[in-house]
């Protein structure tokens, strides 16, 4: 089955080709990840997946096109988080999880009790029960990240973009997000495109690897095709070791070796 | 296979043993502030009625009022209930009517402008009014004291701040609020300059334009509430109903759309009424600065950041402070009056700075 597909997407920013004619399937309760050096396209390519920036070409989900649908329902069925989540320092834990239900309710409505219970159910999903009359500002950077995911866990869209989602994060806060939305997406049947710079992360937690490079994508597959020393020293010019292990690949930065 | 750590498991764990799902509620309105405010509504009403040259109390004041629904003798006499219903009332509800307006535009601009800077006057309903004011003293003196003025005002700041939004709307997809911000500095300079060229034409205008400028409530009457009323009412009412939208606001453009809102929509709704609810009350009672930024500031520090408290709140708070700022600018000089926009900046600003000082701003 199909979640998300994207055909000749192409995105101008200021006469720039940010995007220039990507062609991308993601089936449901697949985890793909955009890999790519700065100014690939990566975030430019999820706010088009999201609707949020004019593009040539077509996204469809569950095979509706993007452009017959309206605001609130995309926001139904793709929610994003993105790189640098904006959370209102002085908003309580509850009041910004709730307005992940935005698109449920009418322009000038309140929340319904199903609402209410969709958005405490999301705020257990993530363990902050205990934290949910806090404001925003007194949690530290791994709890704002797991309250942001909360929100957009409460959005209730089968498709979750994230940009970014562990860059704000230690090495074990990583782990312990990227583990949590793979629970997530194997529970919950959603599916997930995340764009990722850590290669290493990005190859251990996603089913398949798509590869940016000036806008178009450079290479596509399974972790072990995409990431090969040669592949990487062409496109990010990096010098780097790849390691296989039990089937997992890790990429490790080498100094020098091509000098 | 896959490997899950210790702490996926927990999750998946409290997934399947979870207790039947309670309810998130947002902090809404505390009761006990909305309460507060109310009561303080209802004792600047009283203060305002009683307090002035003829010292009349309270409790006269109140039965009088139920006098004339239960048809029993009233305590006053038909003198002083004339000072009471036809020249303290009129003033008392102008300004709780002026005050209410400008604080809930001013939190609702400061929501939709994500700038704690904003006031009802940040996209030129003052420049817009005054020059609008300034054309009829000047060209038609003879009318300034008729309802051409007010009629003006109106006019000219409903233009200055149109003529803003349509100059920052059409370059606002790259600059956001920024650009509409730019746009409104642009029409507000641009009709300051017509405003000075025609003062200084006509420097016997100066006077009579300063008067309307410093604002005030002294020429308030049944007649013109009435005028302003349904103007200030509608506006009020548009603006309470966007509470949360206010809210999703706050998160930014970009995400605010990707949860489904129509952004540029929802800051049109409330920039239009948020701009003719504040012209129809510059209009009756000219400019009268301050009080759009230290209300909901006030109630952003001590009650809440949700502008489901914040603008509900402001009403309240801002009708009370504005009819108790009218009593002082009434009285400290009697029989002369302190304008009342001295009064708002003189005594607010040094209750803010406390207010300021003793919370913690942590931003919009």
């Amino acid at each position: 089955m199909t979640a998300l597909e994207a055909r000749g997407v192409e995105v101008a920013l200021g006469g720039h080709r940010a995007v220039a004619g990507v062609d991308l399937t993601v089936a449901r309760g697949e985890w793909v990840c955009l890999i790519g050096p700065n100014g690939a396209g990566k975030t430019t390519l999820l706010r088009a997946l999201a609707g949020l920036v004019p593009a040539d070409g077509t996204v469809q989900l569950s095979g509706r096109g993007h452009s017959r649908r309206r605001r609130r329902e995309l926001a139904r069925a793709i929610a994003l988080v993105p790189q640098l989540p904006e959370t209102p320092p002085g908003l309580t834990v509850a009041e910004y999880v709730l307005l992940g239900r935005t698109p449920h309710i009418g322009y000038l409505g309140g929340e319904s009790r199903a609402d209410r219970v969709a958005a405490a159910a999301a705020i257990d999903r993530l363990d902050l029960r205990a934290f949910a009359q806090r404001p925003l500002y007194s949690l530290s950077g791994g709890e704002r990240q797991r309250v942001v995911l909360a929100r957009a866990l409460a959005q209730a869209a089968p498709v979750l973009l994230l940009d970014e989602p562990t860059s704000a994060l230690d090495l074990g806060r990583q782990q312990e997000a990227l583990e949590l939305l793979d629970d997530l997406r194997r529970s919950d049947g959603l599916t997930v495109v995340s764009a990722m710079h850590d290669l290493t992360l990005a190859g251990q937690y996603a089913d398949r690897l798509v590869l940016l490079d000036r806008g178009r994508i450079a290479i596509e597959g399974t972790p072990g095709e995409v990431l090969t020393e040669a592949t990487i020293a062409r496109v990010y010019g990096a010098d780097v070791r790849v390691l296989h292990d039990d089937g997992r690949v890790s990429v490790l930065p080498i100094r020098g070796i091509r000098c | 296979m896959t490997i899950e750590s210790g702490h996926s498991e927990t999750v998946a764990d409290r997934a399947t043993v979870s207790a039947p799902p309670g309810e998130l509620r947002a902090r809404g309105l505390p009761l006990v502030w909305t309460l507060g405010a109310a009561g303080f509504v209802v004792g600047a009403l009283l203060v305002g009625l009683a307090v002035g040259p003829t010292p009349i109390s309270a409790w006269a004041i109140a039965r009088d009022a139920a006098s004339h629904v239960f048809g029993f003798r009233s305590p006053l006499s038909s003198l002083d209930s004339g000072i009471v219903w036809q020249i303290r009332a009129p003033r008392v509800v102008l300004g709780g009517l002026v005050g209410m307006m400008l604080a809930v535009a001013g939190a609702s601009y400061q929501g939709t402008f994500r700038n704690p800077l904003a006031d009802p006057y940040l996209l030129g309903v003052s420049e817009g009014a005054g020059t609008g004011a300034t054309i009829v003293i000047a060209f038609f003196p003879h009318a300034a004291g008729s309802e051409l003025l007010p009629l003006a005002a109106f006019l000219g700041g409903l233009v200055g701040v149109g003529a803003a939004y349509l100059l920052g709307s059409s370059v606002a997809r790259a600059g956001g609020t920024g650009a509409l911000i730019l746009a409104g500095v642009t029409v507000a300079a641009f009709m300051t300059a017509i405003q000075t060229f025609l003062q200084q034409r006509q420097s016997q205008t100066l006077q009579q334009v300063y008067a309307w400028i410093l604002g005030g409530l002294s020429g308030a009457t049944w007649h013109g509430i009435v005028l302003a009323l349904p103007w200030i009412a509608v506006s009020t009412a548009i603006l309470l109903a966007h509470r949360r939208v206010l809210d999703v606001l706050s998160v930014g453009d970009e995400e605010a759309g990707a949860l489904g809102l129509n952004v540029a929509r929802a800051r049109g709704l409330i920039v239009v009424a948020a701009t003719v609810g504040t012209s129809a009350a510059v209009a009756v009672s000219g400019l009268i600065g301050f009080v759009g930024i230290i209300v909901p500031h006030t109630i952003r520090l001590l009650v809440s950041s949700s502008y489901r408290a914040i603008v509900p709140l402001s009403l309240l708070v801002g009708a009370g402070f504005l009819i108790l700022t009218d009593v002082i600018a009434r009285t400290v000089l009697s029989p002369a009056e302190v304008p009342i926009g001295v009064v708002t900046a003189f005594l607010g600003a040094p209750f803010f700075a406390v207010v300021l000082r003793r919370s913690r701003w942590v931003g919009l």
